[in-house]
C-alpha cells in the first residue's frame, strides 16, 4: 500500500533533481581578458602567474591572457588602447591617469603598505632623518619623489638630489649617501651586495605619516560598467592567487621562476622568496577586519593631496569614481 | 676480571693494548705533522696562484685602463673638434684589441649649448667597427652607471660586469675615466670617456683554473655578483651573498664580505659544486676591486697522505697480528710445561709421589722450575719413608711407656681406703707424674698390727731413670721396714743400699714416718723432703718443724735423725711434693707453701679423699692451663683415735 503512495512523490523529487543539477552543470563560456603587469615577471606580480598557473582565473569564469610586462610595454597605454583589459599601477599613477582624463577605476588595492623606502649607511653618519640635512639623496622619477619631498619638507631637511638609475650601484660605490629603495627589491640587493643589514639606517615613509599604498588592480571605466562581473571575477581570483601563493610560497615561486626565465630576466630565487615575503608583509594588514584587495579612503586622500601639492594633478578625482569595490568577493 | 685470565691471555692483551697505544700515539703524531706540512705547502701554493692570477688579470685591466685615460688627458689638456674627437675615439677602438667598444660622452649641453647629448661611440661587431652616437629620450646616459658612479665619485671606475644587450651572451665590463675642465678658475666636469671590454678571456683564464678533480676557481665583483663559477646558473644571476642566504651559510656571507673588501685569505669551505670539504683562497684584483676564489678539494690534495695512511694501518693490523700469534706462541711454550706441572703437583698433593714429571730439555725458568719440582717431589718421598719409621718408633715408646705409666702406678698403693677394717685413722694419697712416668712416690704399710709406716719421696730428675730408682726406693723401704725398725735407721739401711752402684748419681728425698695407731705418736725421719703440714683438729695446720736431713742415694754414710709427734683424734699430716707447691701460673708465680697451707685450712672439715681432690683441683686453676712441670704428689693421714 505503501510504495503506492510513495511512487509519485519520488517521481517528482528525482525530476526536480535533475532540473537542478543539469542548470548548475551548464558551463558558462570563459570571458576573454588581458592583463598586464607593470613591470617585468617577478614576485611582485606572483599571485597573478599562480592565479594563472593554477587555474583560479578559469575558476571563476575568466580566460586570462597575460601580457609580458617590462620598460617597452607601459600598463597605462595598454589600457588606454584596449590592448589590456587589466592592468596594475601605482595607487599614485591611477589617481594621476585618472586627473590626466584616462577613465580608470581601482578595482582592489593589493599592497597595503608603502615599499618605498629610503637606506643610508651608517659608515656615511647617517643614524637618524636629521642626519640626511645636506646629503646626496638619491630618488627615481617623479611618481617616487613624492613621498621623499614631503618628507623633507615635513621636517625641514634639505638634501641634493641625484637621479638614481635602476641599479643601486651608485649608492654601493658611495656616489650618494641616501638612495631609494623598494623593500621588496633593492633593499635586498643591497643586503646581497654583501652589507649587512646593522650596517644600514632605512626609512619607511608609513612610518613617518606618508604611506602611499603602490600597486592596485585597474580597468576602464567603460569596461567595468560594461562587465562589473568580469572584472571583480577578475579581482577575486587575483587576491586569490595572492592568498594561494603566501600559502605554498615554494610552488608559487617555481610559478615565478618559470615566468623569468622564459622572459630571459635573471633569476635570483632567493630574491624572489624575499620579495614574495615582503609581498606578504605588504599585502596583508595586521587589522584582519579590512579584506585583502581593498582601498581606504584615508589612504586615498593622503595620496591624491601628496600629488596635488606637488602639483602633479589638478584635482583630486572623486573617491567613489575611482574606486569600485571588489574586495568582499574574496570573503564569499 | 683480568686476574682469572690465563698467562697467555694477560700477556698478549698487555701487550698489544701498549702497542696499540704506541702505535696510535705514532700514527697520530705523524697524521697530525705530515697534514700540517702538506696544508702550509698547499696554503703557500694557493696563494701564489691566487696571486698570480690576480696579477695577470690586473695587468689587463691596467692596459685597457691606459687607452681612456690618455684620451681624458688628452681631451682636458687640448682645444678638439668634432673630428678630432670621433677620430681618437676609432683609432683607440681599432687599436686596442682587448676594447670592444668606446665613448666619449659628454655632460648636457657641454659639448656644445645646442645639443643635451654628445656622446660618440664606437664598438666592434663582427670584426668591423661601427659608429653610432649614445643618448635619446629612452637613454638618458647622464643616469647610467657607467656614467653617474664616475661623476659622482670624481674618479675613474671600473664598472659592474654586465651583459651586453644584444651582444649575445658576452659579459661585459666598462671602464670609465672622467674629464674636467677649469671654467672660471672653477673644475668642472664635462664628460666621461669609456671603454668597454669582454670578459670572456677572463672567464676563460678563470675557468681554466682546474685544481685536483673538482678544485676550481670563481671571480666575484665589487657587488659580489658572481661573474665565472662552474655552476653557469649563478653567473650573473647570483651574489655570493645571496649563494650564502639561499645555503643559510653565514660563514660565506663573511667570506664574501672579506672578498669585497679587497682582503685575501685561507679558510676552510665547503664547495658550493660537489659539497665537499675545500679549503678557499682568495684575493682582490686590484684595478676593479674584484675578487678571485679558488678552491681546493682537501680529500683530493690529501689522497696521498690518506693513502699512505691506510697503508700504514693495514701494516699495523698485520704487525699486530704478527705480533699475536708470536706472543701466543711464546706463552703457550711458557705456559704448557707450567700447566703440565700444576697438574702433576695436583697428583703429588692427592699423595700419589710416584706420578712422572716430564721432562723439559730447555735451561730457562721452566726447566729449573721442573728440576726443582723433580728434585723436591725426590726428598719429599725421601722424608716421608723416614717420617713414617720414625712414627713406628715413637709409637713403640709411646706404647712401652704407658705400659711402664700403668706397671708405675701399680706400685704405688691405689685402692681407698686401703684397711677397710682399720677405723683408727684415713689416708688418702695421689701420684700425678709430669710426663708418663714419674720419680715421685709414696707408700704405706703396716710393720705390725699397731705401726703404720707411710712414706713420701720424690727422686731427683725426671722421667724413666726417676721412675726406675722411685721403684728401686720404694721396694727397698718395704723391704727394709720391718718390726722395731724406727725410720732413721729405715732411711740408714735404705740408704746405704742405694748409694751401692748408684753410678747415675741419682738421690731421693724422702719423708718416712711409723704412725702407732694406739697412742697416735709419730716417729718420723725426713730426708731432705719438704716438710709436711700438721694440721690439729680446730687450730688449723702449720708445717713441721724437724731437721731437714738429707737426702738419700748420694752419700753413703749420712746419720739420720728420727723425730716424735703425737697426733690427736681428728689430726691431719699432709704430706707432699714439690711438683704441689711449685705449680706456676702464666704470670711464673708459685703454688706456694703460704698457699698451700691456706687452703688446707679452709679444707679441714672435709674428708681427706676430698681434702686431696680439692687441692688437686686449686693447682689446676692455679695453673691455668701451664702444663705440669713436675710431678705431683700428696698423701693425707687423719688420725682418729678409737674412743
Amino acid at each position: 500500500m505503501r510504495k503506492v503512495i510513495l511512487t509519485p512523490y519520488l517521481f517528482l523529487i528525482s525530476f526536480f533533481c535533475f532540473i537542478a543539477i543539469s542548470i548548475s552543470a551548464k558551463e558558462e563560456p570563459l570571458k576573454k581578458a588581458t592583463f598586464i603587469p607593470q613591470w617585468a615577471p617577478q614576485a611582485q606580480f606572483i599571485g597573478y602567474y599562480v592565479a594563472y598557473e593554477k587555474g583560479i582565473y578559469k575558476k571563476h569564469g575568466v580566460d586570462l591572457t597575460i601580457i609580458p610586462g617590462g620598460p617597452e610595454a607601459p600598463p597605462s597605454e595598454l589600457l588606454n588602447s584596449h590592448q589590456a583589459d587589466f592592468a596594475t599601477l601605482w595607487l599614485s599613477s591611477g589617481i594621476q591617469m585618472r586627473d590626466a582624463g584616462i577613465g580608470l577605476v581601482n578595482i582592489a588595492q593589493i599592497l597595503q603598505r608603502s615599499a618605498l623606502m629610503l637606506v643610508a649607511k651608517k659608515t656615511s653618519g647617517i643614524e637618524t632623518l636629521q642626519d640626511i640635512n645636506g646629503r646626496k639623496v638619491g630618488l627615481w622619477g617623479p611618481i617616487f619623489q613624492i613621498q621623499p619631498k614631503a618628507l623633507f619638507k615635513k621636517y625641514d631637511i634639505h638634501v641634493k638630489i641625484i637621479s638614481q638609475s635602476y641599479s643601486v650601484n651608485l649608492f654601493l660605490r658611495d656616489g650618494v649617501d641616501v638612495a631609494s629603495a623598494m623593500w621588496y627589491n633593492e633593499y635586498h640587493t643591497i643586503l646581497n651586495a654583501g652589507i649587512n643589514p646593522e650596517e644600514l639606517t632605512t626609512f619607511f615613509f608609513y612610518e613617518y605619516g606618508l604611506n602611499f599604498p603602490e600597486d592596485g588592480i585597474y580597468t576602464l571605466q567603460e569596461t567595468y560598467e560594461k562587465d562589473p562581473e568580469l572584472c571583480c571575477a577578475f579581482a577575486k581570483a587575483s587576491i586569490e592567487g595572492w592568498q594561494y601563493a603566501f600559502v605554498h610560497p615554494e610552488e608559487a615561486l617555481d610559478v615565478v621562476m618559470k615566468y623569468m626565465e622564459k622572459a630571459h630576466i635573471p633569476a635570483n630565487r632567493i630574491q624572489q622568496k624575499w620579495m614574495l615575503e615582503r609581498m606578504k608583509d605588504l599585502i596583508l594588514l595586521e587589522d584582519t577586519s579590512i579584506a585583502m584587495g581593498r582601498l581606504l579612503l584615508d589612504d586615498y586622500e593622503r595620496v591624491a593631496q601628496g600629488l596635488k601639492e606637488n602639483k602633479l594633478i589638478d584635482e583630486i578625482p572623486d573617491f567613489k569614481t575611482f574606486y569600485k569595490r571588489c574586495d568582499n568577493y574574496a570573503e564569499e | 676480571m683480568l686476574r682469572n685470565k690465563g698467562i697467555a691471555f694477560k700477556l698478549i692483551f698487555y701487550i698489544l693494548v701498549s702497542a696499540l697505544i704506541i702505535f696510535t700515539l705514532i700514527f697520530g703524531y705523524n697524521y697530525i705533522v705530515v697534514r700540517q706540512v702538506i696544508s702550509r705547502k698547499i696554503e703557500e701554493n694557493a696563494k701564489n696562484l691566487a696571486q698570480a692570477t690576480t696579477s695577470r688579470i690586473d695587468i689587463v685591466l691596467r692596459s685597457v685602463e691606459k687607452a681612456p685615460e690618455n684620451l681624458a688627458c688628452f681631451i682636458e689638456n687640448s682645444s678638439y673638434s668634432k673630428e678630432g674627437l670621433i677620430n681618437s675615439l676609432c683609432s683607440v677602438v681599432e687599436n686596442n684589441p682587448e676594447i670592444y667598444g668606446g665613448t666619449i660622452a659628454f655632460e648636457p649641453y657641454a659639448f656644445n649649448s645646442e645639443s643635451l647629448y654628445f656622446a660618440p661611440y664606437f664598438y666592434k661587431c663582427n670584426g668591423e667597427i661601427k659608429f653610432t652616437y649614445l643618448g635619446s629620450e629612452t637613454y638618458r646616459y647622464f643616469y647610467w652607471d657607467w656614467y653617474q658612479i664616475p661623476k659622482e665619485l670624481e674618479r675613474p671606475m671600473w664598472s659592474e660586469p654586465y651583459y651586453d644587450v644584444g651582444g649575445g651572451n658576452i659579459i661585459m665590463a666598462t671602464y670609465s675615466v672622467p674629464f674636467y675642465k677649469t671654467v672660471d678658475g672653477e673644475r668642472r666636469l664635462i664628460g666621461i670617456v669609456t671603454a668597454d671590454i669582454s670578459l670572456l678571456w677572463l672567464q676563460k683564464m678563470v675557468s681554466s683554473i682546474k685544481i685536483s678533480q673538482t678544485g676550481y676557481g670563481f671571480l666575484i665583483s665589487k657587488n659580489g655578483t658572481v661573474v665565472t663559477h662552474p655552476t653557469e646558473k649563478l653567473i650573473m644571476n647570483e651574489t655570493i651573498f645571496s649563494v650564502a642566504e639561499a645555503r643559510g651559510d653565514a660563514k660565506l656571507r663573511e667570506i664574501g664580505r672579506e672578498m669585497i673588501k679587497g682582503m685575501s685569505g685561507f679558510v676552510p669551505f665547503n664547495s658550493i659544486v660537489t659539497g665537499k670539504k675545500c679549503w678557499m683562497v682568495y684575493g682582490p684584483v686590484f684595478s676593479s676591486g674584484w675578487s678571485l676564489g679558488v678552491l681546493f678539494p682537501q680529500d683530493e690534495l690529501l689522497a696521498d697522505i690518506t693513502r699512505l695512511n691506510r697503508m700504514v694501518f693495514s701494516l699495523v693490523v698485520a704487525g699486530i697480528l704478527f705480533l699475536s700469534f708470536i706472543i701466543a706462541s711464546i706463552a703457550s711454550n711458557i705456559t704448557k710445561p707450567l700447566r703440565t706441572l700444576a697438574k702433576k703437583s695436583e697428583e703429588i698433593g692427592s699423595g700419589n709421589l710416584d706420578v712422572e714429571i716430564p721432562s723439559v730439555k730447555s735451561r730457562d725458568e721452566v726447566g729449573q722450575l721442573t728440576e726443582s719440582f723433580v728434585y723436591m717431589k725426590q726428598s719429599l718421598k725421601q722424608y716421608i719413608k723416614e717420617l713414617t719409621e720414625t712414627t713406628a718408633a715413637k709409637e713403640r715408646i709411646e706404647s712401652e711407656l704407658k705400659i711402664a705409666h700403668d706397671i708405675q702406678m701399680s706400685i704405688v698403693p691405689k685402692i681407698f681406703p686401703p684397711f677397710p677394717e682399720r677405723s683408727e685413722f684415713d689416708i688418702y694419697a695421689t701420684l700425678e707424674p709430669a710426663r708418663e712416668v714419674g720419680g715421685d712416690f709414696y707408700d704405706f704399710f703396716f710393720i705390725d698390727d699397731e705401726h703404720l709406716c707411710f712414706v713420701i719421696g720424690d727422686v731427683s730428675g725426671k722421667g724413666i731413670p726417676a721412675s726406675l730408682f722411685m721403684a728401686v726406693t720404694k721396694t727397698l723401704i718395704k723391704t727394709i721396714a720391718s718390726k722395731n725398725m724406727s725410720p732413721n735407721e729405715i732411711l740408714k739401711r735404705a740408704n746405704v743400699e742405694l748409694c751401692h752402684d748408684n753410678d747415675s748419681c741419682m738421690f731421693v728425698t724422702i719423708f718416712l714416718g711409723i704412725l702407732n695407731t694406739k697412742t697416735g705418736e709419730v716417729l718420723y725421719t725426713n730426708g731432705g723432703h719438704n716438710p709436711p703440714l700438721i694440721v690439729h683438729k680446730g687450730k688449723g695446720g702449720d708445717f713441721l718443724e724437724m731437721e731437714q736431713g738429707t737426702a738419700i742415694g748420694a752419700f753413703e754414710d749420712i746419720i739420720f735423725k728420727t723425730e716424735r709427734l703425737v697426733l690427736q683424734s681428728g689430726d691431719y699430716i699432709f704430706m707432699y711434693t714439690d711438683g704441689v707447691t711449685e705449680a706456676v701460673n702464666k704470670s711464673e708465680e708459685l703454688f706456694s707453701e703460704e698457699r698451700l697451707k691456706k687452703d688446707v685450712n679452709v679444707l679441714l672439715e672435709k674428708s681427706v679423699k676430698e681434702l686431696v681432690l680439692n687441692i688437686v683441683e686449686k693447682i689446676k686453676d692455679f695453673s691455668q692451663g701451664v702444663p705440669q712441670a713436675d710431678d705431683i704428689t700428696m698423701m693425707v693421714i687423719k688420725y682418729k683415735k678409737e674412743i
